[in-house]
């Protein structure tokens, strides 16, 4: 299977699955701007807004196999991250150089995996603090502080803790990083780049990495105002 | 003097027939050898430019077992690399009256009627079917918007026939010869060896007695030991000793050595004085300097050469007080176009080179050295822009800018001649085959088609021709006898002879252990050449010069130092084996220089001049190809006269002022 | 020119007897050195010194020595082919360093080009991989006029461009990586563009990918260090059409 065989197959891989992740994304940081439109116009008599939408998202089959789907994408592209850095580590023989660093290569190309596994790392922090509390506590039929859909709450709840503020702000920082050479990094795996397209991927990498950072930052703010600022 | 032979014209195998029909006739008639048996007849190719490569490839390809070899770590890096401009064909696309005639006729006449007539007819007639297989490999030449290809002019011609690849001609060229070697040697019928060294050819008598090449001996670089080779034929195609002036535009690796082993082996040695010194190289700035590099000729179009016509002002550059830029209009002598007010600043090499020595040897050199003169391109600047001017030489600007550090849209750049290229080589006849039965030359290191002078653009068509177009020909009727010889085993008393010998040879160089360098001995050889067998020569100086070269083999002998293991790689010994085939080039050329009491393309005497001192050929006496067979060690070779005659040519004096 | 100077350099090289052995680094001292002279002059200036004190010389690659073969393959102070820009090392100048400066020199290092002494490393993987495909399969005296092919000046200009790859591995030893995508895929773009090499053009970047991987060669991770180094400035986009081109293969086996 090419896919697993070759240099090429093994980076089609980590593109489709990180283009497939950039898309889930930015659904996901669209979402929750709902949240800041609820906090702006204040609650309206039949509920937040956020909170329909977490009822719409909630345990229908289709968001399970979208979870599931998502999980598996995150597996995939973080494995498959493993194994090629295992590979390129090898391929650069036993010595090392003994200067070294001295190109102007792009920072964030360099460390994609360091910054993947922050992205990780924040991924788990916000399974913990959202995902337990809401689509897997309506699965698995517990309660926790407020009810599964009532997402509104929870983000409040949550963003009211400053050194989660802090640790989600770190996650934002890495995905932007990340997102910066993987968006356009993944079209010139796809061979969707040339010598015009290569300036303007990167310049949308930076937009687009740059728009779901600031979509998500702007729900933190929010849930901080909401929250009636940070306790530690 | 040395002993005379006139050589029996029968030697040169000159098909019948009028000039035009003689290779249609010869391949018509030529034998040939059935797929079957091409299987079972090896060949081996020394060398992997554009002759060796190019051979190699396509004998894979007809189904013959061939066994390259190279000298560099892959055979993509061959010195043909390097050449510039581009590669001359008649195709005629320009539709500027171009022809086979007339590439052929000007190529005679550049070569100063010094070459052979059925080769050089052939080579032209060649040149077009070169220029399709290289576009059908993939060559991406420079087009036209329309799609078709586009040619530039070069010197020695009124027509457009020069093809190129941006400013990497032979690179392209190179690796589609290149290209085709690998895709034989993924197929199985050509084995590359990379990194060995042939330092002899192994003759074996046939039941007749006739000896005939069987194979090499080689030395791996990288291991250092003496390997052995057989096949049915050997082609050697090593490029030129060029490098025998230790400065030249030649890589560092090129060398003699091949030549010069069979030449000890019966080869004879063709012309050797006829060295070409190309007029824009980048002028020498130190004791240190290792290597020449060259400014391709095509900025000569619009750069004006110069130097200044007062003498103080030109030991005012000499001293660095003034740059080239300050010296107004009128204190300058644009000396070719005072000289040669026809062909001005593109007369062809061999005469701009020797006019600048003029200068220089007068006094009006324009650097440290005083060996420089000036190419100016403000006039060019002045009347097309900077941009025009950028656009047409920017990466030449650049190139040079990145090696002196000098501006050259802002100051003059400097230049002066260096050796280049060597037209003469091995005497091969109309077969490309040497005087040795089944050993064979092409490209640079035969002798064949320059003449005495080479135009531009004509080594690439020359190394190709004789790849591509010509040996698998002729060398397909050389084995076409040859296909009841079984394989040879490498076993035989003749391999370990010659193995023996190459051993004996490099013991006796590691056992010296004198105290100087080998690079100071080359270095030595460079001067003796440069002073007494260069661009000027005379009959003292040339035989002052073979004194000195053989004194220079006696310091070898005594006081050159090797380090390290002759059984290991070693860098060192690989240059000192190379610099005694060096040695002996050297005297080689002195001696041929010093026999030809005339002044012909690169070879100038300076007692055979004119009042305004131009060349002055001798027809009458010297129109033959100088062949020297080797007579045994510390014995003169022996002379053999190739006589000349041109029957479809009017022969002329070259004349470049009106 | 005529703004010679001079300067004392300590040359730092990595010294190593052959593939297997142990290597370490050694410092030397040359002086009075010309910032007129060439990188390699200091060097033959260095092993000039060596040979004299009846040591072995530093080995490494080099030929033509004005930058078109791409023998020269010396990592300079942290950077293939030294501190300029599009250049080979050959290409480097004195000029270029500062009195008393510490220069380190060391082989292209990657698992693709394993040592062979001193500084001198195998790029046979470098042939291996054109022989895998890179070429059209036509025999000599096969061809038709060369004008019978048309092609846009545009795709022989780009042609050309990728075409001036010149092998040296450059690419392989600044990539973090150790990939060989650069060169794969300069050769696969030349003929991509042509109509010449249309014909194979799906066997050909199957076949050069698969051998580049069977040689040991890391992934591409785009961080584009390969084309910072490329003396002939050969670009990313030929890494894009290859990739386009392997995935169009395998899509359509």
């Amino acid at each position: 299977m090419w896919l697993t065989s070759s240099s090429i197959g093994r980076k089609v891989v980590m593109s489709v699955t990180g283009a497939c992740l950039v898309l889930f994304l930015t659904f996901h940081m669209l979402m929750n701007l709902v949240y800041v439109y609820d906090v702006m116009v204040g609650t309206p008599a039949d509920g937040h807004y956020y909170d329909k939408v977490c009822e719409f998202l909630g345990t229908n089959w289709y968001a399970l196999l979208g979870t599931a789907g998502l999980a598996l994408l995150v597996v995939i592209h973080f494995i498959y991250a493993f194994i090629l850095t295992f590979q390129n580590w090898k391929a650069r023989g036993n010595d090392r150089y003994a200067v070294s660093g001295k190109q102007p290569v792009h920072w964030a190309a360099k460390n994609m995996l360091a910054l993947g596994v922050i992205v990780i790392c924040g991924l788990l922090v916000h399974l913990f603090n959202f995902w337990a509390n809401m689509m897997w506590a309506e699965l698995a039929e517990s309660t926790g502080k407020f009810a599964p859909a009532a997402g509104f709450d929870w983000i409040t709840y949550t963003f009211g803790f400053g050194i989660l503020d802090i640790i989600y702000i770190v996650w934002f920082c890495a995905l932007w990083f990340h997102l910066t050479h993987g968006i356009w990094s993944s079209m010139q795996t796809l061979g969707l780049n040339g010598k015009v397209w290569l300036n303007r991927w990167i310049c949308i990498s930076y937009i687009w990495a740059t728009v779901i950072f600031c979509g998500f930052v702007l729900v933190l703010i929010a849930g901080v105002v909401q929250a009636g600022g940070v306790h530690f | 003097m040395a002993i005379e032979h006139i050589m029996d014209p029968a030697l040169s195998r000159i098909p019948e027939g009028k000039l035009a029909d003689k290779w249609t006739n010869y391949k018509a008639h030529q034998k040939l050898v059935n797929p079957a048996n091409k299987r079972k007849l090896d060949i081996i190719v020394v060398g992997s430019g554009l002759a060796g490569g190019a051979a190699a490839a396509t004998l894979g390809e007809m189904g013959f077992k061939v066994k390259c070899f190279c000298i560099q770590d892959s055979p993509r890096r061959a010195h043909s690399i390097a050449a510039q401009g581009g590669i001359n064909a008649a195709k005629n696309y320009q539709n500027d009256g171009d022809s086979v005639y007339r590439l052929f006729y000007d190529t005679i006449k550049g070569g100063d009627y010094r070459a052979r007539e059925a080769n050089v007819y052939r080579l032209a007639e060649v040149s077009n079917n070169i220029i399709d297989q290289c576009v059908a490999q993939g060559v991406p030449f420079a087009r036209e918007y329309g799609g078709t290809l586009a040619n530039r002019s070069f010197g020695g011609a009124q027509v457009s026939r020069t093809f190129y690849a941006k400013g990497q001609t032979g690179q392209q060229l190179l690796l589609g010869a290149y290209s085709s070697l690998n895709r034989q040697i993924e197929k199985g019928n050509v084995t590359m060896y990379a990194r060995r060294e042939m330092l002899d050819v192994v003759l074996i008598k046939d039941k007749e007695g006739v000896e005939r090449a069987r194979g090499i001996i080689c030395r791996n670089l990288v291991t250092g030991q003496l390997e052995r080779y057989s096949a049915h034929a050997v082609v050697v195609a090593t490029g030129g000793y060029g490098n025998a002036y230790f400065l030249s535009t030649n890589a560092m690796s090129c060398n003699g050595g091949a030549a010069i082993q069979i030449y000890h082996k019966g080869a004879m040695f063709a012309n050797p004085c006829y060295a070409q010194i190309h007029p824009t190289c980048i002028p020498v700035h130190g004791d240190i300097q290792s290597k020449l590099t060259l400014m391709s000729e095509s900025l000569r179009n619009d750069g004006r050469i110069w130097v200044p016509k007062k003498l103080e002002d030109a030991k005012r550059l000499q001293r660095g007080e003034i740059r080239g830029h300050q010296i107004p209009e009128e204190d300058r002598d644009y000396y070719l176009e005072r000289r040669y007010p026809a062909f001005g600043n593109l007369v062809p090499r061999d005469v701009a080179s020797r006019a600048a020595k003029e200068r220089c040897d007068k006094g009006f050199g324009v650097n440290s050295t005083g060996l420089a003169v000036f190419l100016d391109f403000s006039d060019a600047i002045k009347r097309l822009g900077k941009d025009v001017v950028a656009d047409k030489y920017g990466n030449l600007f650049q190139m040079y800018q990145k090696i002196t550090d000098d501006n050259p849209y802002e100051t003059p750049m400097m230049i002066y001649p260096a050796i280049h290229y060597t037209m003469g080589g091995i005497w091969v006849d109309y077969e490309l085959m040497t005087t040795v039965k089944g050993l064979f030359c092409a490209g640079e290191a035969n002798f064949s088609d320059h003449g005495a002078n080479r135009l531009g653009a004509s080594a690439l068509m020359q190394g190709l021709a004789d790849g591509y177009f010509v040996l698998p020909y002729t060398l397909q009727n050389y084995l076409a006898d040859q296909i009841q010889v079984p394989r040879f085993s490498t076993d035989l008393p003749e391999f370990k002879e010659a193995e023996d010998g190459v051993r004996a040879k490099i013991e006796k160089i590691m056992a010296v252990q004198g105290s100087r360098t080998v690079d100071s001995i080359h270095k030595e050889l460079g001067h003796i050449m440069w002073e007494h067998v260069g661009m000027g020569r005379t009959k003292a100086g040339l035989e002052e010069g073979l004194k000195k070269l053989g004194e220079l083999r006696k310091t070898f002998w005594k006081e050159v130092y090797v380090p390290g293991e002759a059984n290991s790689l070693n860098t060192e010994l690989d240059k000192a084996i190379r610099l005694l085939d060096f040695i002996e080039v050297g005297e080689l050329m002195a001696r041929d220089a010093l026999h030809r009491e005339e002044s012909c393309g690169g070879h100038f005497r300076e007692e055979h001049q004119t009042e305004e001192g131009e060349a002055k050929r001798d027809d009458k006496n010297f129109m033959y190809v100088g062949c020297w067979k080797y007579m045994g060690e510390g014995k003169e070779p022996e002379l053999y006269k190739e006589m000349l005659d041109y029957q479809e040519i009017k022969v002329q004096t070259r004349n470049y002022k009106s | 020119m005529g703004k010679e100077s001079f300067l004392n350099v300590n040359v730092k090289v990595w010294r190593q007897r052959g593939p297997k052995e142990k290597g370490e680094f050694k410092t030397y001292r040359v002086e009075h050195v010309s910032t007129e002279m060439s990188f390699f002059e200091m060097m033959d200036t260095l092993n000039e010194q060596l040979i004299n004190k009846h040591e072995e010389p530093i080995v490494f690659d080099h030929d033509c020595r004005e930058g078109i073969c791409g023998t020269c393959s010396l990592y300079i102070n942290g950077r293939p082919h030294g501190i300029d820009d599009a250049i080979t090392t050959c290409q480097l100048h004195m000029r270029k360093f500062k009195n008393e400066e510490t220069i380190t020199v060391e082989p292209w290092r990657s698992a693709g080009f394993p040592v062979i002494r001193d500084l001198m490393v195998d790029r046979s993987a470098f042939d291996k991989i054109q022989q895998a495909g890179g070429y059209t399969s036509i025999n000599c005296g096969a061809a038709q006029d060369a004008n019978a092919i048309l092609i846009s000046k545009v795709d022989a200009d780009e042609a050309m461009d990728s075409a001036s790859c010149i092998g040296c591995g450059a690419c392989v030893a600044a990539c973090k990586n150790g990939s060989a995508m650069l060169f794969v895929s300069a050769k696969v773009s030349q003929f991509a563009l042509l109509p010449q090499g249309k014909v194979e053009a799906a066997r050909r970047a199957k076949a050069m990918v698969a051998r580049m991987d069977e040689l040991g060669f890391g992934n591409c991770t785009n961080t584009r260090a390969c084309e910072m180094e490329c003396p002939k400035s050969v670009k990313i986009s030929n890494i894009a059409r290859l990739n386009r081109e392997f995935i169009k293969a395998k899509l359509a086996d």
